[in-house]
């Protein structure tokens, strides 16, 4: 990048704060995806100030900034896909206000997901959104992809845990929308830049909701000998009005994988196991027990087990939450899809997975929010053999053709970003399209902000699209 | 006239038939909005016709406001151009109903209470408890943004609406969000729409996540002598395990409309009204167990924090009084010729110094009534009871001390409903703020021409 931009970087936010040196360029150019993008430089701000500086800066000279929380993202979302500016937001990582009273909290965007449950616990207060990398992504990213997590089955997703953002926008100017409330006078920005991917403007100040911890909670684990007796059972769960805080499945092939690296007391010869988490008043929790129990035994599971203590139930969700690192132990590279369906499609949705599995022939394993419809599949492959990266990307591409045909989404809740904006024709026409990008041009009309995320290549900013077309044909995957 | 607003209803006719257009003054009355009379309706009667209609509209330059049953058109500023209204009640379909799934897809113009109905017979609901129940469409109850009772634990329309499909300014038939309980495709312009009066777009079908219908339901009524006992008796409420469906405060005046609330109006008032007191109104659901601890502690908590007296009720009277709760707003809104109802959103919704507003208004000698949801908005409902200038100007006045009152708690204040006089001499929607610059660019994006109800709402939009 241009010394000139590099010297008036270090001049907003000094020079230790700015890397632009190749080696450290290179811990920059990827996230939790299989996608890679390098940067020209990366800068650290610690005020908002700072970040409408940079901006400005940054748009005097043309060049695109993307925001960064921990890049954790599993879509590409925080990817330099054009390269330009990428701004990581671990530095503005301050608490600003704790309002106990009114269960809501002020943070900066590079407040880590699990430090902000921490910091309230002695209120007997949480965050509700929890994806599995809680313990490292931060909340502003948790904000821009409108991140879920096993608990939002009953609590809902990020954009229903914020009130209130304040955003810079491309040309620097300082905005504050919605409210500390949560009701807002006019259109519900706050809602509308919720998921936008860092494509409409940057986050610096978050307000969100705290909720109140459960006085029961109640952990089962539902052992099936047969995968359709484990979706049937989500199935009935979903049709009978029992609304679990959790409801999540692990096929044999990946519990086995699970077992082996944590051992949280998955048992090694089922086919499927399904974590259900029930939550709320004693009473509550003891009859929705007893109904799911019904369910599961209708379904000929083998064996539930209900968590004794915190122990138990600690890890049986550390199973379920570093299953995607026991993956690492069987193939260099994952590729962990995320698509949505109604929860009625399940049985035959992970049919249809097994049989494009059997037809690409990759070992497809499946751990996912079943209470959600919102499927992981998890594609095994190696990376460095180009032939074998293409058929999983095809194969994934075939299984979220997939969950749309059945009316799904492309995605639950890790968001489009690079990853799949090539899709989004599948679901959208050009004149949704059009509108979408007409709502996007109202704040970030150059495309200065994360280009090249959200729209395929051919139907984002005019300007842009060559840049990002260059950019993927100097980079491909 | 201008030409371009000459014989809308004839030019309408060429568009979607003349069956589908009224042009007599005594079909576009019920379409005023603060004595503003469109030339015309147009009804729709299926969202291609919507999108051609609007499509003429933007090719003429004229303007329209969408409407449902037109039960909350008083909500905003007179439109500054409104040639003819777009009836979607023709609309009328449920396009799709996986019960299994819990969920659903809507037209617009069906009746919420006509789709309760439908939702009913699976034993779910969609939790928009609203006022104007019966009277009004689910795309209008959406479109208003007017809080539901049942926020407190079922969340607003944002919480539970999972896409749209809408005609924007262009007349292009777009859509937003999907069917699934979680999606993050795309942005997700459906959630602009809550709220927006029409002014972005024509909403042509909804989809919801259902709720499963509670096995039981009760409520609590809880009476006391003053404001702080209740700011108590919430914070007790808040800080245990229970989650109630709803938490209404009520001043001694809304209590009294509330009571009063009935078809057979010689009966007796009810055991739980005490006249002259404050009144809170829980109510909860669940399996009888989960109903019985609700007793057990709202009792114990009622006691703790000094309430006066207290009531449990369920069955159908419990139904009753939820039914009366949802539409204590509707009753307000018919009370008087001069009636203007505030919207005061602020944290907490209910704060000890809420007499401060009631000072305001007896020192304008003003009758007042407030009532307050414990998550959603604080309703104050002034009554002049005449309409004249005198009370006009006393309630600019009002007005100047609510909105000042809603900035001081951090807060945002607006005029929900109030005579058009009102509105010639106040901006219901209180001091212009900075992001109004946004949402105008929004308005843009979505309305380039202008064609949707031009100067109903907020920043001018």
């Amino acid at each position: 990048m241009d010394r000139s931009v590099i010297r008036g970087l270090e001049s907003i936010v000094g020079a230790s704060t700015v890397l632009d040196r190749p080696e450290d360029l290179l811990l920059y150019e990827y996230d939790g995806s299989v996608e890679k993008a390098r940067p020209g430089a990366v800068v650290f701000p610690r005020s908002t100030e700072q970040v409408s500086r940079i901006v400005r800066l940054a748009a005097q000279h043309d060049i695109p900034v993307i925001g960064r929380g921990a890049g954790t993202g599993l879509s590409g979302g925080a990817l330099a896909r054009t390269g330009g500016i990428l701004m990581v937001f671990s530095r503005m990582n301050g608490i600003l206000e704790i309002d106990v009273e009114n269960q809501r909290a002020v943070v900066q965007p590079g407040v880590v997901n699990y430090e902000m449950s921490r910091a309230v616990e002695h209120a007997g207060l949480y965050f509700a959104p929890d994806p599995s990398s809680q313990k490292s992504c931060t909340i502003g990213g948790n904000v821009l992809e409108n991140a879920g997590g096993p608990h939002t089955l009953a609590y809902g997703v990020t954009s229903n845990h914020v009130t209130a953002l304040e955003l810079v926008l491309p040309d620097g100017e300082i905005f504050r929308v919605g409210s500390r409330h949560g009701d807002t006078l006019g259109y519900d920005l706050t809602g509308l830049l919720v998921g936008s991917e860092g494509t409409l403007a940057l986050v610096t100040e978050i307000t969100v909701k705290l909720l109140r911890k459960s006085e029961s909670v109640k952990t089962l684990l539902a052992i099936f000998d047969r995968v359709d007796d484990a979706s049937e059972t989500v199935a009935e769960v979903t049709a009978r009005a029992i609304t679990p805080a959790a409801c999540e499945m692990l096929d044999g092939w990946t519990l086995r994988a699970v077992e082996d690296f944590i051992h949280a007391g998955f048992p090694m010869d089922s086919a499927a196991v399904l974590l259900i988490e029930l939550e709320g008043l004693a009473e509550s929790v003891a009859s929705q027990a007893e109904g799911v129990e019904e369910v599961c035994r209708m379904h000929h599971a083998r064996e539930v087990r209900v968590a004794r203590d915190d122990r138990e139930r600690d890890l049986l969700w550390k199973g379920r939450k570093n299953a995607f690192g026991a993956m690492g132990r069987l193939a260099p590279s994952n590729y962990t899809l995320d698509g949505v369906i109604p929860r009625s499609k399940i049985p035959q949705a992970l049919r249809r997975i097994k049989e494009l599995g059997e037809k690409y022939q990759f070992q497809i394993g499946n751990i996912f929010h079943a209470g959600d419809g919102n499927l992981h599949p998890i594609v095994l492959f190696d990376p460095r053999d180009p032939a074998q990266y293409q058929k999983a990307v095809e194969v994934s591409a075939e299984i979220i053709r997939y969950c749309v045909e059945i009316g799904g989404a492309l995605t639950g809740e890790h968001g489009v970003g690079m990853e799949k904006s090539e899709l989004m024709p599948l679901l959208f026409s050009d004149a949704d399209f059009e509108l979408m990008r007409r709502v996007h041009d109202a704040f970030n009309p150059a495309c200065a902000l994360n280009p090249g995320k959200i729209f395929p290549l051919n139907k984002g900013c005019g300007e842009i699209t060559p840049r990002a077309q260059a950019a993927v044909r100097a980079n491909p995957l | 006239m201008s030409s371009s607003v000459a014989n809308v209803a004839g030019r309408l006719e060429s568009v979607i038939g003349a069956a589908h257009v009224g042009g007599e003054a005594t079909q576009c009355e019920k379409y005023a909005i603060d004595g503003v009379i469109p030339a015309a309706v147009a009804m729709a009667a299926s969202a291609e016709e919507v999108a051609e209609v609007v499509r003429f509209a933007a090719r003429e330059k004229l303007a329209l406001v969408p409407c449902g049953r037109c039960t909350k058109l008083g909500i905003g500023m007179p439109p500054a151009r409104y040639d003819f209204a777009l009836d979607v009640t023709g609309l009328k379909q449920i396009a799709y109903y996986d019960p299994a799934d819990l969920t659903l897809s809507v037209d617009a113009g069906m009746g919420l209470g006509q789709l309760a109905e439908v939702l009913g017979e699976q034993k779910q609901f969609v939790p928009l408890t609203v006022p104007f129940f019966d009277e009004c469409t689910v795309g209008g109850a959406v479109a208003s943004g007017i809080s539901s009772m049942l926020r407190h634990f079922y969340g607003t329309a944002r919480d539970f609406l999972l896409g749209t499909e809408f005609v924007n300014g262009a007349g292009t038939l777009t859509k937003s969000g999907g069917r699934v309980v979680k999606n993050v495709t795309g942005y997700d312009l459906h959630k602009l729409l809550i709220g927006s009066l029409g002014t972005l777009a024509v909403i042509t079908r909804l989809n919801f996540r259902t709720f499963p219908s509670p096995q039981g339901y009760g409520h609590l009524v809880a009476v006391f002598s003053d404001v702080d006992a209740i700011v108590q008796f919430r914070n007790m409420v808040a800080k245990s395990p229970l989650a109630p469906d709803s938490f209404e405060i009520l001043g001694p005046e809304a209590a009294r409309y509330l009571a009063e609330f009935k078809e057979d109006r010689s009966s007796p008032l009810p055991s739980w009204y005490a006249a002259g007191l404050w009144h809170v109104c829980v109510s909860f659901e669940g399996t009888e167990a989960v109903l019985r601890r609700y007793s057990t502690d709202l009792a114990r908590f009622a006691q703790q924090s000094g309430a006066a007296n207290f009531e449990f009720l369920d069955g159908p009277r419990s139904e009753a009084l939820g039914g009366a709760l949802r539409e204590l707003l509707n009753l307000l809104v018919c009370s008087g010729p001069a009636v203007s109802i505030f919207k005061i959103s602020s944290l907490p919704a209910f704060p000890a110094d809420v007499v401060r507003l009631r000072e305001l208004a007896e020192r304008l000698s003003i009758p007042c009534v407030i009532f307050a949801s414990a998550s959603g908005p604080l309703y104050f409902a002034a009554q002049p009871p005449v309409l004249d200038g005198n009370a006009i100007g006393a309630m600019a006045q009002l007005a100047s001390g609510v909105f000042e009152y809603a900035t001081a708690h951090r807060g945002q204040a607006s005029i929900l409903f109030c005579p058009a006089e009102l509105k010639r001499v106040v901006n219901v929607w209180g001091p212009e703020r900075k992001d109004g610059e946004l949402m105008r660019r929004v308005k843009k994006a979505f309305d380039p021409e202008n064609v949707f109800a031009p100067g109903r709402f907020l920043a001018g939009i």
